[in-house]
């Protein structure tokens, strides 16, 4: 499907990319790697008369990490360059290993995790491993700027708390605490190129074999990828013991609220649910371990 | 209203004059006549587009030629200029019988190309990842992987 006819604007800086989206708001879209925005143009889903080419500012593909701020992802860090990333991968592996479960190589090389967040599909693959880091946004417009934690960020397919005229500006994710481990996990019908049927993030933090804190965020089982905060609650100042990972998996897949669709059924999402949430307990409960008790 | 950009292509610079909607596979196919990158899903899922866009494998059918402006473009047509002696990559397909109709080739070896620049000595289960964005509806897969590990083998001997 050939793509409809717009114009497109290259701003030379951020702030001429504010202004532009607010001179033209309503009738105009921003773009980063445009694998979702081409796609949904070329089926008529969107029909901007503007296009605002992110790519033409300098500088905007950062990945930085300090000690207190903790990690910084800039509108265009693509997502092939945050699996790679060394750091990531060190200090954040779940956000480095959702990245890498994104989509195909060729995507990856395109498309940004900014992009993945503020297209905001229940199963976008990144959000649920920064959500269970509590990473935030910042929104920036002309002469005003927010931050919004992703657990308040998302209202339902698509729809997020961002207005026309706001951008999303950086992406920033606390510094690991000492005993924490993440991960995440994935399951798609057909290969794991594919987009997620479930998807699982989680972040744990341990003292010993006590679970300190939990976070358990489930994607693709609900409008907007969900905290399962019962079940992490049953986690939190206990002892991890294989009944209380089971207890706490069955209670993630209780909070889950799954739809039937084209890629599986409501039921066997909630069994992956399950499933998923055990594994993704354990693999923290692991990866918390000192160094020299693995 | 139409940008000027500039491409340079396998090593030939281009100044064009493209309107927005234009993708970088419609620019490579219809006004450079390259039409050796192919278009076939046109939403970014089989890679029968695939190009190199400064070292890096895209889908051409999901880059708008403006934003192609200033970069490095490798197609197919680059790998084997004089069109007589074959890159290593599409020697081996041709051996080890990789190409049945041949309609994801040129974006199996671009693919191909970028995985051994980065890894010339991938495992199976690397190429079989590096591959992960092109498919294949004739082959079975297997003989690419094969063709890619005896290229990677020959590339490192020469
Ligand atoms: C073949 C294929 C496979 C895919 N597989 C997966 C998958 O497995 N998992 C998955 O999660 N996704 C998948 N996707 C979807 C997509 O690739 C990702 O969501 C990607 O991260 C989008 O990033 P982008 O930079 O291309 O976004 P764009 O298309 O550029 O933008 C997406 C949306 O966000 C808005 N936007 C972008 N940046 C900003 C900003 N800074 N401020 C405000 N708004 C902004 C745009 O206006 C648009 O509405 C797939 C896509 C394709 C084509
Ligand atoms: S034509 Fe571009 S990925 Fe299929
Ligand atoms: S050889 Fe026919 S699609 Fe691959």
């Amino acid at each position: 499907m050939p793509l409809p006819k717009f114009k497109y604007l290259a701003p030379k800086t951020w702030e001429e990319a504010c202004a532009m989206l607010a001179q033209y708001k309503g009738k105009v879209r921003v773009m980063a790697g445009g694998t979702d925005l081409l796609i949904k143009m070329s089926l008529g889903a969107a029909a901007p008369e503007y296009v605002i080419g992110l790519k033409n500012i300098p500088g905007l593909d950062y990945i930085k990490y300090d000690q207190t701020k903790g990690l910084t992802l800039g509108p265009l860090a693509l997502l092939a360059d945050v699996a790679d990333h060394p750091m990531i991968k060190e200090k954040y592996d779940a956000v480095a290993h959702a990245a890498s479960v994104t989509a195909t190589v060729q995507v990856r090389n395109m498309g940004t995790v900014a992009g993945n967040i503020c297209n905001a599909a229940p199963s976008a693959d990144n959000i649920p491993a920064l959500m269970a880091l509590d990473a935030e946004v910042t929104l920036a417009r002309l002469g005003g700027k927010r931050t919004v934690k992703l657990d308040d960020f998302f209202q339902g397919p698509g729809k997020t708390v961002m207005e026309p005229e706001e951008l999303l500006e950086k992406i920033t994710v606390p510094a690991p605490l000492p005993g924490s481990g993440t991960a995440y996990l994935k399951i798609s019908p057909r290969s794991k190129v594919d987009i997620a049927a479930v998807g699982v993030g989680a972040h744990l933090v341990m003292a010993g074999d006590v679970c300190q804190m939990a976070r358990i965020v489930l994607g693709a089982v609900a409008p907007v990828p969900m905290r399962a905060r019962k079940a992490e609650s049953l986690l939190t100042g206990q002892q991890l013991t294989t009944d209380l990972i089971n207890q706490t998996a069955a209670q993630a897949a209780d909070e889950a609220r799954p739809i039937t669709d084209v890629r599986t059924t409501a039921e066997y999402r909630k069994t992956m649910v399950y499933v998923l949430t055990r594994r993704a307990i354990n693999a923290c409960a692991q990866k918390a371990l000192p160094p020299c008790a693995k | 209203m139409k940008h000027l950009i500039h491409l340079k292509v396998n090593g030939d610079d281009y100044e064009l004059a493209v309107a927005p909607h234009r993708t970088l596979n419609e620019v490579l196919r219809e006004d450079l006549a390259l039409t050796g990158t192919k278009f076939g899903c046109g939403t970014g899922d089989c890679g029968a587009c695939t190009v190199i866009m400064n070292g890096r494998n895209v889908s051409s059918c999901l880059t708008l030629a403006v934003e192609a402006n200033g970069q490095d473009i490798m197609t197919i047509e680059g790998l084997a200029p004089s069109g007589q002696e074959l890159h290593p990559i599409q020697e081996a397909f041709v051996t080890y019988g990789a190409i049945q109709c041949g309609f994801c080739t040129p974006g199996m070896i671009m693919s191909a190309k970028v995985l051994l620049d980065k890894n010339p000595n991938p495992d199976e289960p690397d190429i079989r990842a590096g591959l992960s964005g092109n498919l294949c509806r004739c082959t079975g897969y297997n003989k690419i992987v094969e063709a890619i590990e005896k290229a990677a083998h020959q590339m490192n001997q020469d």
